[in-house]
């Protein structure tokens, strides 16, 4: 639906259902926390900003609010290929299994690592956000 | 029963609509959803894997960071989407062709 709606504002309608189901995924896999994480962020931020770049770059007369596709054969059949190869992979692949008990915390044991062993990593993810924000809004500036 | 395989189909199924969306659309914004899709199939796969193949919360930790990225990247983007449409009037992505010779 994401990908094969004519109209954008379905397209935006159906990612917000599929974002959704995907946290429903995330709680079926005892990660209460990235569930709500991405219910927060995806749905409340991401998604909103999507939305308002569509309105924003659509004029509030063109009512025609749709948009094509291009050479949908050839990359259907070049996707159909990458899926069945990578299905067949994961079928075929002796993974490794854990026997895992399930958390009593998650929060907790994430802000463990967050701030022990993942403290450079989460140190540049902050600068990251930073660099992003004012990159943001020095390019959506108007230029006088 | 519902075990890891699944859970990894499942996300190679959302990477390659994800995929599909990237290669196919002409809109700039419906692009970006192609990426929105593709960043939360790695995160699916990395969740699955806390589970069930022993990563433990270090997935957990790796999927912050992927929904992080993802933030930022959307802003970015969206910021440069505007500023192609203030430009040419259109966001289709692929008559935005300047460099051109």
């Amino acid at each position: 639906m994401v990908v094969f709606s004519k109209n954008l504002i379905y397209s935006a309608m159906a990612l917000l259902f599929t974002l959704m189901g995907v946290a429903g995924l995330y709680v079926f896999l005892w990660a209460d926390f990235i569930a709500v994480t991405q219910i927060l962020i995806y749905v409340g931020g991401i998604l909103v900003l999507i939305i308002f770049g569509i309105m924003l770059t659509h004029r509030i007369t063109n009512v025609r609010l749709s948009h094509s596709s291009i050479q949908q054969g050839v990359g259907g059949a070049i996707v159909l290929v990458i899926f069945l190869g990578l299905t067949s992979m994961i079928l075929k692949a002796p993974w490794y299994r854990a026997t895992a008990v399930e958390p009593q915390e998650t929060v907790r044991q994430i802000g463990r690592l967050l701030m022990i062993d993942y403290l450079l990593p989460f140190e540049v993810a902050s600068v990251l956000l930073l660099a992003a924000l004012m990159g943001a809004a020095l390019l959506s500036r108007k230029v006088d | 029963m519902v075990d890891l395989n699944s859970y990894l189909v499942i996300g190679a199924l959302l990477f390659s609509l994800g995929l599909f969306g990237v290669i196919t659309r002409r809109n700039g914004v419906a692009v970006l959803m192609g990426v929105e899709l593709i960043l939360n199939a790695a995160n699916i796969n990395f969740i699955a894997f806390a589970r069930f193949g022993g990563m433990d919360f270090s997935g957990h930790v790796f999927a912050l960071f992927v929904i992080v990225m993802a933030a930022a990247e959307a802003a970015v983007a969206l910021a440069i989407i505007l500023n192609i449409f203030n430009n040419l009037g259109t966001i289709n992505i692929d008559e935005a062709d300047q460099l051109k010779q």
